[in-house]
Formats: structure tokens, C-alpha cells, sequence
């Protein structure tokens, strides 16, 4: 059987995505013995227009060449995945969407050197259609290996969406909102990560984006109870994830609330 | 006559670099009449949007400039905000970040040093096909960055955007069980460390001496990771807090990353700059390792950089274990669970400085806050802008040394390799270019 043709492309990002093939140790060699790497920049294989079984999409796209990139990739590849947040909402550096529109409305203009940038930061969604779409911020090595194994016995991956409080209950982890009141958001944030941050002590901060029906409302007036206002809660809204329509909203509605 | 040849070489996507740059040199009448080394990556904007975040909200978000050196971000954020609000962290968790930080470096430096600049010296193009001529050596280098990686992991729960640091330590303390395997596996690691730096002292690496100033963090008690004074071959000492009154930031139209000077000049940070400079504060054993190698610092060859690379991880296996062999968990009897391993501090309006030694040079931080300790103004330096004009210095000198009558491949591959050596990470440099806003 011939090995399945894979590409790595990036776009605005922080490369950590990527990391997940990279940081494997010595199950990289394992994996390359099975699959065909065609494009991989950072591993020093160039190959952008080869058409391949899977492409794997790290980044956002916020320039006109990008938008131009991802379409060309899209029509090179039978299978497309996104990893991480920047590639499956937009990432950080979405937030310059609501600047924009926030703070410099009507007649405010960037520098030259910048005009060829888009008016908005996108995930690659909103360009090209995505067949599978991989969670986190970072995306782990586990997830990679899961979603590689299942496509390559013709098997759709599992598409985690439980929230991070099944994951704590299942690791058995203690909660930190009931017992220290802190304000966590593991009730409406997608798991994957294994339920890290509360299992260290510390609050959730949704980097893996929201899980499936997640109430905002509630979990924000819980917020409220523990003491932040509005403003503060809108921010834990606006994190990797912040263009998520339903963090989005959440984020709008509780900073107008004082 | 190779005098009237006209050659333009354009690189469009750099291979083996974190992030996208490309480079266009053209040589007309044997001379190199443009170089430009462009980074296209489109500009992040945070210092932006940090703005009226708290400060465990930059600690986590300034992570994500970076994803192969995140935890240089967290301290050097952490640093400002704790200067900020007069928090003196313990000796513990001062010593634990050290060990943090050590993870990085091993981590990030046996990434570069196999996946992304040995291939070169092997005529390879990846480091899957060095792994079919030097297995033993790639097997070896994945094993040390992997150990890296859990080093991380034992502080930040996960290597990639870690979890574990706040303003007054650690959200977190390993247990003594988990310390005490990583103390064994690190020492275990002793004998991959020092098979490495022979290996790279091996390589057949170009000798191309050039004359450059190396700049670094310099602390009296330490090999310089996560704090000190700013110090440089050119004679400065400074306070980071002076940092701004030496080195000036410019934007050139090619880049989306700022180039930086130090008094008008181009400058170099990270390991061979470290190396050159606090050479004296290795450990013996390393000093007499590189030594009888024949590999002698400082050093004005920048292919050395690889070899102090290694050397590097050396000690930063050698610097993790010897610290967690003294590990306690804090404040409780030995064996019992603790609770948050960080003193209490109190947000207030300030301003405050950081700077640590990311695996590719001083990474320094300025923080304005209001009174409740929120950001009013940012500003970030990563290492890859301040070697950008080092780099393009580098490369008219050597690639005219090498010769600009040599095949345009050879040319080309001496180019990306000048750049690699200096393991730029280009999407470090393009977090920032602030939007210039014109109100009409």
C-alpha cells in the first residue's frame, strides 16, 4: 500500500501547533516510516503544491497572498484538518477584530507598510471548506497521533466536545471554583487538554475553545457571584478562542453589564 | 568573466526557521548590490492587545508569541509584574524557575540543533534524511528535547504554552516522586549531553571569523538564564531598566519585524553571545570538555554558535539536576501536600522591567500598569529582531567571502545556512509593529 501524502502549511501563528508532530521524541521517526511528509517548511521540506491525502492547516489568515494560499492548498488536498486555535477560530491575535471596530470606528487608518493586511483575522473555515477541526492552544501530540490513526484506517477521528468539568471528575481532580472560588471555565470550555489547569490548581482559561452547548449566561453570573464585574468577565471570554460566535456574544453582552 | 555575471537569488520560503522569511540577494559586477533578509509573517499586534489585561492574562497570552519558547515569555513577564508590585519571591521558586527555564533551553536547543541546522552539514534536508546517515545522533537529539520537554511539563503541566507560573511563583509544586524520576532520567541524560558537544565540535563547520559584539544577561552568582545585569563585549553594564537608552528599535520596509542597534550597530544575543561572554562561569567540566575538543571561547567563528548550543544543553542538564537534587516541596514537612507555592502581592500602578535569556538571546519586557495592576502600555523585545541586522551583516561578509562566483546553489545554500545558524524564530519577531493610527 502506498503511505499516505501529508502537508504541514502555516499561517499567522506561534508555530506551537506544529510543535505536536516536532515534540513526538522518538515516535517522529515511528511516524514518518508511515507516512509520505510532502510539505513540512519548518521540518525543511518544501513541496506547497503537491497534492496530498492530508493537509494539516496551522494559523489564521489575515493577508489577500494567504486567503490566495489556503484556496490553492484546499484544492490540493483531498483531506483538510485545522490544528489549533488560531486555524479553528482565529486565535489571539483575532482580537485586533475588535479593536478595529471597538476603538478606532470611523476614520482611522494603518500604515502603509500594512494596507495589504485584511480588515479581519479568520479561521480557515471562513475561506475553504474544513473536513476536521482539532481543538486547543496548543493542539497536543496525542490529539495528532489519535486523528492521524483513525484517518489512516478510513475512520472518522472522535470529535471531543465534552466540556473540561467531565474531564476533571474523571481524573478526579478537585474543583477549584466550588472549593476556592476561583474562576474557572472549564463548564463551558471544550476538553482535550486533559483537564491541565484545574489538575495544577488554577482556573480554566478556555484556551481549547467552547464545548458543546455551553451556557455562558449562567457560568457568567457565577463569575459575577465570585466577585468580577462585567468588564472582567468579558475578558475571560476574549481569550485564543474569542471569535467563537458564542464566546463572542457572552464577551459582548457581559461588557455592558456594570 | 564571472565579474559581469548577474545573479539574483530569491529564497522565497526559508526552510528549517520557525516562521516565514524569505531572502533576496542580487550580485551585479561581483559585488552584492542588494541583501534583504525579509520576514512576511503578517504582524500579531499584542502589545495591543494587552492592553487592560491583568497580569496573569499577559503571563498566559505573551506565551503565545512563541511556541518554541514560551516559557522566556512567562518570566520575563513575570519579572516586570513582580517589580511592579514590589513581589520578592521565594529562593524556591527563584531556584524552580531556573529549572523551569533549563527545560526550555534543552528542549528548544536540541530541536534546532537536529531538526533544523545539522542537516545542512550532512548535505540533508531534513532530519529525516540525516536520521538514514546518522541515526544514533537524531535518536539522541529527540531524546534530549523530549526530556526538555517533560522538564517543562513538571512545572507547566504541558511544554507548549505551560500553565504553571504567577506573579509570586508557581501555581503549582511537582511531588517529591515526580521530582525524583526527572532527577534520575536528567542524570541519565549526562552521557547524551556530553556525546553531543562532541558530536557538533565534529561537524564541518565553515571557519569564517568576523568581528561582532556579543551582548547577553550577566549574574554574579550564575551562568545567566533568568536574571542579571546587561553586559556586552563592547564594555556595557547595564541595568535592564536602561535598556532603552542604548539600543534603538527601526522599521525597515522589508520586514514586518523591527531591527535593533546597540549605539548605532548591529549586535548579536544568544548562545554563542552568552557563551563569549560568560564563558568563565561554566562549570569546570564543561570548560575542560570544550577545551580538549579544540574548541576555544570566546570565539569570532558564529558556526561556533552550534557547538554553544551544546554546550548549553550540557548545562542545562547538568543545572536541573543539581538544583532538584536539593528539591523540597516548600513550606511543609518533607511527603506532605502543599498548597499554592507562591507569596501573596497586591496589584498597583507602576512600571516594570524583565528580561531573561531565551534560548535565542535576551528577551526584555516594559510593563505600565494602573492602580489595579492592569496594562496601560507594553512593549516586547524578542531576540530575533535584534539579530535581524546582525544577520544581514553576517551574510554580505560571509556569503562574499565564500565567494559570489560559486553556483547559485551553492551560494543559496550557504545563505540559508548563515541564517539558520542563528536559529531565527520569526514568529517571535513579528508579534509586534504597532498600528500606526492617522485620524483624519
Amino acid at each position: 500500500m502506498e503511505k499516505p501524502r501529508i502537508a504541514v502549511h502555516k499561517f499567522s501563528s506561534c508555530d506551537g501547533c506544529q510543535l505536536a508532530f516536532l515534540d513526538l521524541g522518538e515516535d517522529l521517526l515511528t511516524l514518518t516510516a508511515q507516512i509520505d511528509i510532502r510539505h513540512f517548511a519548518e521540518a525543511g521540506i518544501l513541496g506547497e503544491d503537491e497534492a496530498v491525502d492530508i493537509a494539516f492547516i496551522e494559523g489564521s489568515i489575515s493577508t489577500p497572498a494567504d486567503e490566495e494560499r489556503i484556496r490553492r492548498i484546499r484544492e490540493r488536498s483531498r483531506l483538510l484538518i485545522t490544528i489549533g486555535a488560531c486555524a479553528t477560530a482565529g486565535g489571539l491575535q483575532a482580537l485586533r477584530n475588535l479593536a478595529d471596530a471597538k476603538a478606532w470606528t470611523a476614520a482611522v487608518y494603518a500604515s502603509p507598510e500594512y494596507i495589504s493586511s485584511l480588515d479581519k483575522v479568520q479561521p480557515i473555515r471562513a475561506l475553504v471548506p474544513v473536513d476536521f477541526e482539532l481543538w486547543g492552544c496548543p493542539v497536543n501530540s496525542r490529539q495528532i497521533l489519535a486523528a492521524v490513526g483513525s484517518l489512516l484506517n478510513g475512520v472518522v477521528p472522535i470529535d471531543e466536545r465534552d466540556k473540561v468539568c467531565m474531564e476533571c471528575k474523571r481524573q478526579l481532580a478537585v474543583c477549584v471554583m466550588v472549593s476556592e472560588g476561583k474562576p474557572c471555565m472549564g463548564p463551558v470550555t471544550r476538553t482535550g487538554c486533559g483537564a491541565l489547569c484545574p489538575r495544577f490548581g488554577r482556573a480554566c482559561y478556555a484556551c481549547y475553545g467552547p464545548a458543546e452547548t455551553p451556557n455562558t449566561e449562567a457560568l457568567g453570573a457565577r463569575l459575577r457571584g465570585l466577585g468580577l464585574v462585567g468588564h472582567e468577565i468579558a475578558q475571560q471570554f476574549l481569550g485564543t478562542t474569542n471569535q467563537m460566535p458564542v464566546f463572542l456574544d457572552a464577551a459582548q453582552r457581559w461588557e455592558k453589564t456594570p | 568573466m564571472s565579474e559581469q555575471r548577474r545573479i539574483d537569488i530569491r529564497i522565497p520560503v526559508l526552510a528549517r526557521v520557525e516562521g516565514e522569511g524569505a531572502l533576496d540577494l542580487s550580485i551585479r559586477a561581483g559585488q552584492i548590490d542588494a541583501l534583504r533578509l525579509e520576514i512576511y509573517e503578517p504582524p500579531r499586534l499584542y502589545e495591543q492587545f494587552l492592553i487592560g489585561r491583568h497580569a496573569q492574562d499577559v503571563i498566559d497570552m505573551t506565551a503565545r508569541i512563541c511556541g518554541i519558547c514560551p516559557v522566556a515569555y512567562q518570566i520575563s513577564a513575570v519579572q516586570a509584574f513582580e517589580s511592579i508590585y514590589g513581589t520578592e519571591v521565594t529562593p524556591w521558586a527563584e531556584a524552580m524557575r531556573r529549572v523551569f527555564y533549563c527545560g526550555e533551553w534543552l528542549q528548544s536547543h536540541a530541536l534546532h540543533i537536529h531538526l533544523l541546522a545539522a542537516p545542512d552539514f550532512f548535505g540533508c534536508t531534513s532530519v529525516v534524511e540525516l536520521a538514514q546517515k546518522d541515526a544514533e545522533a537524531v535518536r539522541r537529539g529527540l531524546r534530549l528535547q523530549a526530556l526538555g520537554n517533560d522538564l517543562i511539563a513538571l512545572f507547566g503541566a504541558r511544554s507548549v504554552h505551560p500553565v504553571g507560573v504567577r506573579v509570586g511563583g508557581f501555581h503549582h509544586a511537582p511531588s517529591l516522586s515526580a521530582v525524583a524520576d526527572m532527577r534520575a532520567r536528567l542524570n541519565a541524560a549526562r552521557a547524551d549531553a556530553e556525546a553531543l558537544v562532541r558530536w557538533t565540535a565534529k561537524l564541518p563547520l565553515p571557519d569564517d571569523e568576523q568581528d561582532f559584539v556579543s551582548v547577553a544577561m550577566r549574574h554574579p552568582d550564575e551562568y545567566a538564564i533568568t536574571r542579571g545585569r546587561l553586559v556586552s563585549s563592547a564594555g556595557h553594564d547595564l541595568a535592564i531598566e536602561d535598556y532603552e537608552r542604548h539600543f534603538q528599535e527601526s522599521h525597515v520596509p522589508h520586514s514586518t519585524a523591527l531591527h535593533a542597534h546597540l549605539d548605532g550597530k548591529p549586535y548579536l544575543v544568544g548562545p554563542l553571545a552568552r557563551i563569549n561572554l560568560n564563558y568563565t562561569q561554566l562549570p569546570a567540566a564543561l570548560r575542560g570538555l570544550l577545551g580538549g575538543l579544540g574548541i576555544h571561547f570566546p570565539s569570532r567563528n558564529m558556526f561556533h554558535s552550534i557547538v554553544a548550543r551544546a554546550a548549553e544543553v550540557w548545562l542545562a542538564v547538568d543545572e536541573a539536576a543539581r538544583l532538584l537534587g536539593e528539591y523540597r516541596v516548600p513550606g511543609t514537612p518533607i511527603g506532605t501536600p502543599t498548597g499554592t507555592p507562591a507569596v501573596a502581592s497586591t496589584p498597583r500602578a507602576g512600571i516594570g522591567f524583565g528580561c531573561s535569556e531565551a534560548p535565542r538571546g535576551i528577551l526584555w519586557h516594559r510593563y505600565v500598569t494602573d492602580a489595579q495592576g492592569n496594562v496601560v502600555e507594553a512593549r516586547i523585545v524578542p531576540p530575533t529582531s535584534q539579530n535581524q541586522a546582525r544577520m544581514e551583516e553576517d551574510l554580505r561578509i560571509s556569503l562574499t567571502r565564500f565567494g559570489l562566483d560559486r553556483p547559485e546553489a551553492e551560494l543559496r545554500l550557504r545563505g540559508e545556512t548563515v541564517i539558520r545558524n542563528y536559529d531565527p524564530c520569526i514568529s517571535c519577531a513579528t508579534h509586534f509593529l504597532r498600528l500606526r493610527v492617522a485620524r483624519v
